[in-house]
Order: C-alpha cells, then sequence, then structure tokens
C-alpha cells in the first residue's frame, strides 16, 4: 500500500480536529494537557458550538491553550478563570463559556473563586486537569500533591505537619448545590479517554440547559515534574493517584 | 420638558447613572463609604428595565476579574470600591490595561494605610495616576468634585474607556461619594446591540460568530521583542490620551496673586477659602485638575506664571503636590496643606494655612 | 439667600433626616442645596450631625466650619457647634438634659423644649418635625411652607404619605415655640 492510498477518505479512522490549531503544542512529551485539549475541540466541534463558546485560559501549564483550539479565548489572570467565565456567562447568556484550570489555579490561589462560582451555579463549564504538581513552574508542590510525594518544594516528600493535607477541591464542590455535575476522569487508557470525552459533552449540554456548574476533574500525568518516563507516570498515577482520587461520577443531577 | 432634578448622595448617583448610561454589567463588594452604589443597583434592578447584569461577587478580587471578563467581551462593565479593597483589585487592573480593555472603576477614597478609617481622603493619588498595580500603565483618571460629576464622569468614562480601549477610573473621595446635591440625570441611553458591540469591539472574545478568526485577550507575551512593541504602543496610546483628554477648571487664576491646586471635593473647599480669603484683600485663584492623569501640567504652569506662590490642598500628606512642583518648576515656592486619616480641612484652616506656608514666609 | 446651617445630636433622633427633608425643601424651592453628613458608626447611638446648605447661588465648600444657623440636640453638639455660629446667626437648641447654656451676646439664641412639645403631639417620631418647626421660624419662613410640604412628601417614601398631616401639626407646633 502506498501513501497515496492510505490517506484516501474511506480509509480514515482518526484525524486531527477541525479546531485544534496546526501548530506545535508546548507541552512536554507524554503530558496529558494534549489529549485533553483535542477531547475539548472535539466536543465544541461536535456540538455546533464553534461561534458561540468563549474559552478561559488559566496559569499555569495551560496558559497557552488559546494558541491551540480554535475558540475565542479570555487569558485569566492566575486563579481568577472562574470569576472572568462567570461575568462572560452571565454577559453572554446564548454562549458556552468553560475554564480549564490546573491544580495551583482551581485549589491553592483560585479556591475561593472555583468555590463561590459553583455556589453561584453559573452555567459554565470547569475543567480541573489534576497532576498534583505545578508543571509550569519547575514542579513544585501543589495543593492537591500526594502525602510523601517529591517535588522542588517538598525535596524530602510532601509532609502533613509541615504541608498539610492534599486538597480534594473536586469533592468540595461537589457538596454544593449550585453543581449539577462533578465527575473525575482520567485520560490514560483508551476507554479512559472515551469516557473523560463523555463527560465534557455532558458539562457542554448542561451548560446548554442552563442546569448549573459543571465541574470534570482529569487526574492526568507530569512526567517531567514527577521525573518518570511517560509509561512510568501512568503506572504511578494508577497506584498512587487513584487511590486518593478515584474516578467516577461525584454528583450527576 | 421640565428638567428631571433629583437630589441625591454621589454613590446613589453613580448607580443610576451606570444605568442611564447603557452600562452591561457591574460587579462589586461592599465596602464604607461606598456600598450604596451596589444597593442602590440592586434596588432599582435594572436587570428587569434595561437588562443590566448585577452581581455581588465574593471579593474585590473576583469582581475586577469579573469586570475583566466582562470587558474582554466587548460590554461595557464597571466596579466600585473604597481603598483597601480598590488595592486588592490592583492585579485586575494591570491584566485590563495591559490587554487593552475597557472598563470604569470607581474608588470613594477613605483614610489609610491598611485598613484606616472610613472617613473621607485623597491618599490614593498615587496608586491612580502613577501606577497601583504592576508595570507601565496608566489610567485615565477622572476626578469628580460634585454628585453632578459623579453622574457625568460615569458617562464621560464610558465614552473615554471605548475611544481608547483603556480602563478609566473615577477618583473620588468619601465626601463627593456621601453627600447629596442636585442632579440632572442623562436621558435613558440604550445598551448596544450585540450587533453593535461586534461592530465597535471587533477583538472581544464573544464567540466566533460568522466564522470569523477567534479572538484572544490576553495580556502575555514571552517574546521580549514583541512584548517591547506592545509596551511601545501602550505609550502611543497615553501620549494620545494626554493630547486630547487633559481636563481642568480655572477660578479666578487672571487677577489673583496667589494658587491653589487642589482636586475632588478639596477644590470646593479651596473655592470658599479663596472667597474668605477675598474679603481679606488677599486674591487667590484655583486651578482644579479634572483628570488627574493625564494631569494637567501645562495649564498649572501657565496658571502659576508670575503668582507669588502656590499652595497644594489635599486631603494626604503631599501627592499631588509632586505633579504641581514638576509643572511649575522652581519658579515659585510651593508649598502643601493637608490632613490626613479622615479629617476635612475647614475653608478657615486652609487660609491660615495659606498665610502661614506662603505668604507671611 | 445663602443659609449655612448644621443640625447636630445623639443618632436616632432624626438628624440625618430632618436635613434631609430641609435639602428637599431647599430643592422645591428651586435653590441650589448640599446634605453632607457625618457618616459611619457614628450613626448609631453617638453623636450625628448634618450641614445643609441652602442657596441662590453655586455652592463652594460642603464643609464648613462657621454657620448662619446651628442646631444642637444634645449638650455635646451645643458645647462643640454653639461657638461656630457667625457673628449675628442663630443657635437652636432643645432645653432638654442641657446643664451649660450658651452664652454668646453676638448671636440670637433660641432654647426650645422640643421634647415637650412631642410629647404634647403624642408620637416621639414627630421630634424632628417640632424643632425642624422652629428652625423655619427662625429662618423667618425663607423656605415657604407649601414648598416644605413637598420637601417633605418628595423625601418620605410613598408608603409614609399618611404621616404628612402629623408632620405638618409638628412643624406648627415647632415654630410656635419660638
Amino acid at each position: 500500500m502506498n501513501i497515496e492510498e492510505i490517506i484516501r477518505e474511506e480509509n480514515k479512522v482518526y484525524c486531527k480536529p477541525e479546531l485544534l490549531e496546526e501548530v506545535h503544542m508546548h507541552y512536554c512529551p507524554g503530558c496529558s494537557h494534549g489529549v485533553i485539549h483535542k477531547l475539548v475541540a472535539e466536543v465544541v466541534a461536535e456540538m455546533g458550538l464553534t461561534d458561540r463558546t468563549i474559552g478561559v485560559s488559566p496559569v499555569g501549564c495551560a496558559v497557552f491553550a488559546y494558541n491551540y483550539i480554535d475558540v475565542d479565548w479570555i487569558e485569566a489572570a492566575h486563579g481568577r478563570a472562574p470569576a472572568v467565565a462567570t461575568a462572560a456567562s452571565r454577559l453572554w447568556p446564548e454562549n458556552v463559556v468553560f475554564t480549564y484550570q490546573g491544580d495551583g489555579d482551581m485549589s491553592a490561589i483560585g479556591t475561593a473563586e472555583s468555590i463561590h462560582a459553583a455556589n453561584r451555579g453559573e452555567n459554565i463549564v470547569m475543567i480541573f486537569v489534576n497532576n498534583a504538581i505545578y508543571g509550569m513552574t519547575g514542579g513544585q508542590m501543589a495543593p492537591t500533591t500526594l502525602v510523601g510525594q517529591k517535588t522542588a518544594t517538598t525535596p524530602y516528600g510532601r509532609r502533613v505537619d509541615l504541608n498539610g493535607h492534599p486538597l480534594e477541591i473536586t469533592n468540595l464542590l461537589a457538596i454544593l448545590d449550585g453543581t449539577c455535575y462533578v465527575t473525575r476522569q482520567a485520560v490514560h487508557t483508551p476507554a479512559a479517554v472515551r469516557k473523560t470525552k463523555a463527560a465534557i459533552k455532558h458539562a457542554f449540554e448542561n451548560a446548554l440547559a442552563k442546569k448549573g456548574t459543571s465541574v470534570v476533574e482529569v487526574v492526568a500525568t507530569c512526567n517531567s515534574g514527577w521525573k518518570l518516563s511517560p509509561e512510568q507516570a501512568n503506572k504511578w498515577m494508577e497506584e498512587n493517584m487513584f487511590p486518593k482520587y478515584p474516578l467516577g461520577d461525584l454528583k450527576n443531577n | 420638558m421640565k428638567e428631571e432634578i433629583r437630589l441625591m448622595k454621589g454613590n446613589e448617583a453613580i448607580a443610576h447613572a451606570a444605568i442611564r448610561y447603557g452600562c452591561d454589567g457591574y460587579f462589586g463588594y461592599p465596602i464604607t463609604p461606598q456600598s450604596e452604589v451596589l444597593e442602590t443597583l440592586e434596588e432599582l434592578m435594572p436587570w428587569e428595565t434595561t437588562g443590566m447584569v448585577v452581581l455581588q461577587a465574593e471579593s474585590e478580587v473576583a469582581a475586577i476579574n469579573m469586570v475583566y471578563g466582562g470587558a474582554a467581551t466587548g460590554k461595557c462593565v464597571m466596579t466600585s470600591s473604597s481603598s483597601p479593597g480598590v488595592s486588592l483589585k490592583q492585579e485586575g487592573i494591570s491584566y485590563i490595561a495591559a490587554a487593552s480593555l475597557p472598563a470604569l472603576i470607581l474608588n470613594v477614597m477613605r483614610g489609610g494605610p491598611g485598613l484606616g478609617t472610613i472617613q473621607p481622603s485623597q491618599a490614593d493619588y498615587f496608586q491612580a495616576t502613577k501606577g497601583g498595580g504592576h508595570g507601565d500603565y496608566h489610567l485615565i483618571v477622572l476626578a469628580p468634585s460634585t454628585v453632578q460629576e459623579m453622574v457625568d464622569f460615569v458617562g464621560l468614562g464610558f465614552d473615554l474607556m471605548f475611544k481608547y480601549t483603556n480602563p478609566v477610573m473615577i477618583l473620588a473621595d468619601g465626601i463627593v461619594g456621601q453627600m447629596m446635591e442636585k442632579v440632572q440625570l442623562p436621558e435613558q441611553r440604550p445598551r448596544r446591540t450585540e450587533e453593535e458591540i461586534r461592530k465597535q469591539c471587533p477583538w472581544a472574545a464573544d464567540g466566533r460568530k460568522d466564522g470569523r478568526k477567534r479572538n484572544v485577550i490576553t495580556s502575555l507575551e514571552l517574546e521580549s521583542s514583541k512584548m517591547e512593541v506592545i509596551n511601545h504602543q501602550l505609550q502611543a496610546r497615553y501620549r494620545e490620551i494626554e493630547k486630547n483628554e487633559t481636563r481642568w477648571e480655572e477660578i479666578g487664576v487672571e487677577d489673583a496673586d496667589y494658587l491653589i491646586v487642589a482636586f475632588g471635593t478639596i477644590a470646593r473647599i479651596s473655592d470658599k477659602a479663596r472667597e474668605l480669603a477675598a474679603e481679606e484683600g488677599i486674591k487667590v485663584g484655583i486651578v482644579r485638575p479634572i483628570t488627574l492623569w493625564p494631569f494637567p501640567t501645562e495649564a498649572v504652569n501657565k496658571a502659576a506664571r508670575g503668582k507669588k506662590g502656590v499652595l497644594v490642598v489635599e486631603l494626604n500628606a503631599g501627592q499631588m503636590i509632586e505633579d504641581v512642583r514638576l509643572a511649575v518648576h522652581d519658579n515659585l515656592p510651593v508649598e502643601h496643606f493637608g490632613r490626613l486619616g479622615g479629617i476635612i480641612p475647614s475653608p478657615e484652616e486652609v487660609v491660615t494655612a495659606l498665610k502661614e506656608k506662603i505668604i507671611n514666609k | 439667600m445663602k443659609e449655612e446651617i448644621i443640625i447636630a445630636g445623639f443618632g436616632g433622633q432624626g438628624v440625618l433626616s430632618m436635613g434631609k427633608i430641609l435639602a428637599y425643601s431647599g430643592l422645591m424651592d428651586d435653590k441650589e442645596v448640599t446634605w453632607m453628613p457625618s457618616y459611619g458608626p457614628e450613626q448609631r447611638g453617638g453623636t450625628a450631625n448634618v450641614t445643609v446648605i441652602l442657596s441662590d447661588s453655586k455652592i463652594s465648600s460642603p464643609v464648613l466650619d462657621r454657620y448662619d444657623i446651628v442646631v444642637a440636640l444634645n449638650q455635646q453638639s451645643l458645647d462643640k457647634f454653639a461657638p461656630k455660629v457667625k457673628p449675628g446667626g442663630t443657635l437652636i437648641f432643645d432645653t432638654n438634659g442641657i446643664h451649660n447654656r450658651p452664652t454668646r451676646e453676638d448671636i440670637k439664641i433660641y432654647p426650645i423644649d422640643a421634647m415637650e412639645a412631642t410629647l404634647e403631639i403624642g408620637n416621639s417620631k414627630a421630634y424632628n418635625m417640632v424643632v425642624m418647626g422652629a428652625l423655619l421660624k427662625a429662618m423667618q419662613y425663607k423656605l415657604p411652607m407649601e414648598n416644605v410640604i413637598k420637601g417633605l412628601k418628595k423625601s418620605l417614601p410613598e408608603r409614609h404619605h399618611k404621616l404628612i398631616p402629623l408632620n405638618e401639626k409638628a412643624i406648627e407646633k415647632g415654630a410656635s415655640l419660638l
């Protein structure tokens, strides 16, 4: 089979989503962000929301998300994405507004904004990528860093007496009356990727139906920060992250 | 038609003016002495009439970032606070300025530093005119001295912020926020339609309507050569604003021997002092900067020519005096008189200060 | 015409609302007006005061050090503001609870028993309108009564308009004290 035959339309089983830009991503090889970006791009296009979607990008590794997905974007200050999204959503109620945030953005500096946007039941989607470390600034401790986990600021491992407990922000958001859908997913296997895509789609549907705030946590790897190979990182995530952050729906009204 | 004259507090007037001038969204957090802005808006329920969004945020930080988010979508948005709350907003204000977004911020100043007092002050002059947040940027700063100007500057602020895609601050003191005066409200200006917004703000992140290229609102640029270009563009805009938008008022300057420079309500106290001084045969003129940035440097320079001295009266320990000194160089004595901690000087005190610091020196 | 007035007393005596009605009356009389309160926690039980300026021409300072008329409703306010009446000006004070009376001879002084008069009317809420009556008479009705009634209507919410006759009565009572 030559190349001409391979790229024939009827042989196509997989392609780049139309909303994913033709640029090199700055993410490290093995990083989960690329897959999650792809899912968002697919969901927006498949739901026909390209001209109604506003993304709010965070400060953190995903700060440049606006370079990769071909929708309108607002780059927020660190932690403030839910506040930015609140206004965009209330002022353009026909649009769908989503935030894309990491663990520092969502559960450290932006805890107040996350809790209150969700508690007000803003009709927005919050996509929360939890890799238990600050990737962009060079691998420091996140609120979600596991006990014993080594980071640049917990070089001997996170200690409860010094650093407190890992924060399960998603569980907190699930108990708020303003959230309609809170789920925790992963993207380390094809099956998990499909489930995450379904979760993101459901979240967008909720926003369209004005049901309140939807939160999709994606437990993710940071092989660079964890100093593991991508394959080892997936294994480490399954063995260490999943017991603390179990996958599945926390709430689905 | 008979003009609609009403009596209201400066803070209430701001709320009425926001609705009348077609504001799309207000986001704020209560703090004395400006809570009446949010209270009045909630009472007037503009979402039922003009469709304006009003939201009590969880903090000043959230409120200014809501303003950032709303402005990023091309909407006409504003917030209000008082000094400690405005300090909290500074990061967001820097982002709004950097991303070239239109937004209106009202600061009804109270005495600081720290939690300070709830009584009136003008001690945020430096913060408002020299930066406040990080980086090289400027706000257009309007200083109202009457309740009517509180109203008028909402309209002016909205116009200027869209004309220059630059944040505007109304820097009021607690006096003009809390006092009642006669005001004439403007005719209801309709909120812009979505079409009008798209025409006025083609840069807005409001959803890629009609398949246009995507809009991204950001202040991030890691490549220094590009970031320098952005900085130069901002600076060019500031020069343009300085050229076009410098505003001030003069009272009795030509015949005067002495000059008082004061802004906001303090300019009115100084005006009364001018009347009292005239009774004693002392001729005083007033320059009241209306835009604190851009500062009316040339006007102050010109007004000071041939005078025997300049007294700068402020509710602070000496902030605007630096701009006055830069304006008049070392040509004549420039002295400061201020009360601190929320104390308001009486007109008599201003006359006494003029004598002690300038005339009898 | 220009009247620079301060009304001072305890929070709860209706000082700010009396100032408000005075300001509204000025508005109805086509005057320039400013109403500048002392604001903040002082309002709750401590001393409260409000400066009201009525003028035919543009008003400069809303904050003053000397007044044409001082209305003092407790000892602290009397001590603080009696010295600030302009020579030839007017001082009205409620005699209730006053142990140190003002001694100035260069001003007109009107002691009134507004508390007693209010009790005679039988509604303690009318207290500030009794004082208002005395003030209007001291001003020789430079603000005509008809505009005061209009001001009263303007400053009171609609649901309280049924109280206007009571307020009128209180104003008359207050005027009779001078």
